[in-house]
């Protein structure tokens, strides 16, 4: 008799369902094809002028039919395209999905092309005044929706048939990994059999590349793009924006072969911890990270001998990879010179909001697949990063466990742990 | 019957028009005739209510923190700090490690200034995107993107409080503000936490705060009225607010055994996600109001409502189809604060009930008395477009 519940009593978690939306491409197949034989999505930018920007690459969408038309649409279009995936996979209804929803996505703002033809559509007044009399004569909802923080959310729910009211959130850059832990949360709870776990992020625009940029956290390696993102490096330089979704299918182990689904595998445990250092840094010690790691391994009930693999945080920045690498040889000793730790983000560079729900799907193909996609253009080592960190080339390996670690502006730092058979 | 794992509230911390903290609001708002505090000229044809003064150094000692800041996640900080003295939390490094933190958030201020450049700059250039290029890389301050990001809200809050047990950010207008208190409740009761910082603040006073609802003509234009007298009236009903309010949600237990004053206990918490353009409102809040397990009797009920035409006037002929509900709308008084809303009308219904009171009516004209001692009180956040949710606040 299958056992379904876990070491601490609650209901096991089961992924049944998983898609994926990245600049190498539309769904599991594309993307794990790419990633697998190292091949890079970051390219030039030519969805808007790169006149005065020093960083001119990224890991854009640029296939989709709202890749132009701004954050709120593209970040609407690629959940959606990754949700179906997933929802499609698991066999359940994809127009009465009839679970909750969590969605990862970024906060929004009136687009510039908006503001630019509200503000020119009129001559009267300047400013803000202009802008506001133009907006109270609107006559669509349209651009209004795209301002609304849970509007994504609310397609989303009427498209899939989610019941309840969509929880959309940001942990920054662990905003992916905090929304399937929001999901797990819940079937733990009793709360619901399944969920539907999304992170999106189609936000790749001007502004947030100029404000990235002001912060100096990005590459300016634009001469070879798909040389840009080079985490754990000793010449890296920052990270690559990047859009991108992951979506999830969770359902309690229970539910789930009770209706005959596939088990792509489990969601064993979630761990966070906060950081009140700075805004932007890490504590020197790397305590949160440390913190949020044990607790992730304690949530699963694994020792940190149980984990075969790290998927990274891994953005290639100075700092991040520094701090990630710190918290990693604490949590695992000696042991982590020799266990492999890589990084999707050398491929398809940091997708934000959505980072953490596409690596989650990257780590459950991981295991699924028993190959390890490789930390690419890792052809100048961080002497003071000793890792395996499965430079350039694909490995086969047995991957019974995943730890995948997610860490945020605004000290957010968010660890899940995956196994591909749920004892 | 009570139950050690029971939802009890323990800190509030409020920032309005009207003030700041509990006991502020409580005098202010318990006075038969209260007259609201307004800003009618600076965003006119606009009226909104206006933060008071408040001395940031109170919550926020160090000068630096402040200035990595701008007005709104200052003020959701401030009223997180004083959720958290009210609780007896702050400054105590133990209860503050292990705090579990929820918080609902819009976005921050943006530079009017630099925008304004732009946008002139707009009318004489055809080449808009180099432009935007040219002005942002060399006219936006660097931190300001912290400042607007809306997960640094929480993040502030773990600096300058250290509350760094978990940081969640919802987003999502007053449903991001149900969906917080809904979840900090349900992790107590399951105990994955026993004790939560849950809330949320809004600052009205910029442009582009009001803009987001002015882009589908909600905000209420002429002469200032009362919440339920709008409709009718020129533009769409919302007056917003600026304000926070953060609630120190705990496990019955873990408050008992440090001795601390209960506000209230917080019953069920229910959301929705009313298909409104079908005309589901409603039936979603019939729902909601069955799933409140309400009391038998007289309830006073705290709205939330915005003012917004249509959700108010379902709001308003639901409430008024029971007859034992007498409803207080305190937007009348504090304005709509959106992602604040729930959480504010969650603080004041266990303000009431803890003080054993109702509050008098805050319009004459649509509201009824409520006699005798509130035991039970319902707040609501019927949102202004979407999203809807309801929480039972009772005496502990």
């Amino acid at each position: 008799m299958t056992n379904f519940r876990d070491h601490m009593g609650r209901p096991i978690v089961a992924v049944t369902g998983i898609g994926v939306v990245t600049s190498l491409g539309v769904g599991k197949a594309d993307n794990w094809a790419a990633l697998t034989s190292g091949k890079s999505g970051i390219h030039p930018i030519t969805r808007f002028p790169v006149d005065h920007l020093n960083t001119r690459i990224s890991g854009m969408v640029d296939f989709l039919d709202s890749s132009s038309k701004g954050a709120s649409p593209l970040t609407y279009e690629l959940a959606e395209t990754a949700a179906h995936e997933a929802v499609a996979e698991s066999s359940l209804d994809s127009g009465d999905f009839g679970g909750p929803l969590f969605l990862a996505s970024p906060p929004v703002e009136l687009d510039w092309h908006e503001r630019f033809s509200l503000y020119n559509s009129d001559k009267q007044d300047a400013g803000a005044e202009r802008l506001l009399r133009v907006a109270r004569g609107l006559k669509e909802l349209d651009i209004f929706e795209t301002t609304q923080f849970g509007s994504i959310a609310d397609r989303l729910a009427d498209r899939f048939g989610t019941r309840g009211l969509p929880i959309t959130l940001s942990t920054a850059c662990a905003s992916g990994a905090t929304a399937i832990q929001l999901g797990v949360e819940a079937i733990r709870r009793g709360e619901c059999d399944r969920a539907l776990s999304i992170g999106a992020d189609g936000s790749a625009t001007a502004e947030a590349l100029i404000r990235f940029s002001l912060l100096s956290a990005l590459s300016t390696h634009n001469d070879i793009p798909e040389k840009a993102s080079k985490p754990f490096s000793k010449d890296r330089d920052g990270f690559v924006l990047a859009e991108g979704s992951g979506a999830l299918v969770l359902e309690s182990l229970e539910a789930a072969l009770a209706r005959g689904a596939t088990v792509l595998g489990i969601l064993r445990g979630c761990g966070e911890k906060a950081d009140d250092f700075h805004r932007t840094r890490s504590k020197p010690d790397g305590s949160p990270a440390i913190a949020a790691v044990r607790a992730a391994l304690a949530d699963a009930g694994l020792s940190k001998d149980e984990i075969d693999y790290v998927n990274a945080h891994g953005t290639s920045t100075p700092e991040n990879d520094k701090m990630e690498h710190l918290s990693l040889s604490t949590v695992f000793g000696e042991r982590i010179g020799s266990m492999p730790v890589s990084s999707n983000k050398s491929m398809i560079g940091h997708t934000l909001s959505a980072a953490g729900a596409v690596e989650a799907a990257f780590s459950l193909m991981t295991m699924r697949e028993s190959v390890i996609p490789p930390t690419i253009n890792y052809d100048n080592p961080d002497p003071a990063i000793v890792l395996d960190v499965v430079p350039n080339k694909k490995r086969n390996a047995e991957v019974r466990s995943v730890l995948s670690n997610s860490f945020g502006f605004g000290g957010q730092n968010t660890c899940l742990v995956m196994a591909r058979e749920p004892v | 019957m009570s139950s050690p794992r029971d939802v009890v509230i323990t800190g509030i911390g409020l920032v309005s028009s009207l003030g700041e903290g509990p006991d502020a609001h409580w005098q202010k708002l318990a006075q038969p005739g209260l007259q609201p505090v307004l800003e009618a000229a600076r965003f006119a044809p606009y009226t909104v209510h206006p933060l008071p003064e408040i001395d940031w150094n109170l919550q926020i000692a160090k000068r630096g923190d402040q200035r990595q800041m701008e007005t709104w996640q200052r003020l959701g900080t401030y009223a997180a700090g004083l959720a958290l003295d009210d609780a007896g939390i702050k400054g105590n490094d133990e209860l503050c490690t292990t705090m579990d933190m929820v918080v609902a958030a819009g976005g921050g201020e943006r530079d009017e200034a630099v925008d304004a450049a732009i946008l002139a700059a707009s009318e004489s250039r055809n080449d808009r995107d180099v432009l935007l290029n040219e002005k942002l890389t060399t006219e936006l301050r660097p931190t300001l993107f912290l400042a607007q990001l809306s997960n640094l809200l929480a993040g502030n809050i773990s600096i300058v409080h250290k509350v760094t047990g978990s940081s969640r950010t919802f987003m999502g207008e007053e449903g991001a503000g149900v969906s917080a208190v809904e979840t900090a409740a349900a992790r107590i009761r399951s105990g994955q936490s026993t004790h939560v910082l849950v809330g949320g603040a809004f600052q009205t006073e910029h442009s582009d705060m009001l803009l987001g609802y002015e882009l589908a003509g909600y905000l209420h234009r002429g002469p200032w009225k009362p919440v339920w007298q709008r409709q009718g009236a020129e533009g769409g009903g919302v007056v917003s607010g600026s304000g926070g309010a953060f609630l120190v949600l705990e496990q019955r237990e873990h408050a008992m055994s440090r001795g601390r004053k209960i506000y209230a206990e917080l019953g069920p918490v229910v959301s929705g996600r009313a298909r409104r353009t079908r005309g589901e409102l409603d039936a979603e809040i019939a729902t909601l109001l069955s799933q409140a397990a309400l009391p038998n009797g007289k309830l006073l009920a705290m709205s939330g409502a915005s003012g917004a035409h249509a959700a108010t006037s379902v709001e308003k002929t639901a409430l008024d189809a029971n007859p034992a509900i007498s409803a207080r709308g305190f937007s009348t008084l504090t304005g709509h604060m959106k992602e604040a809303q729930f959480p504010f009308a969650v603080a004041l219904a266990a303000l009431a009930v803890d003080r054993k009171a109702a509050y008098p009516v805050f319009d004459t004209a649509a509201e009824k008395p409520f006699e005798g001692i509130p035991a039970s009180v319902l707040a609501t956040a019927i949102g202004y477009h979407q999203f809807e949710g309801m929480a039972l606040v009772k005496s502990a």
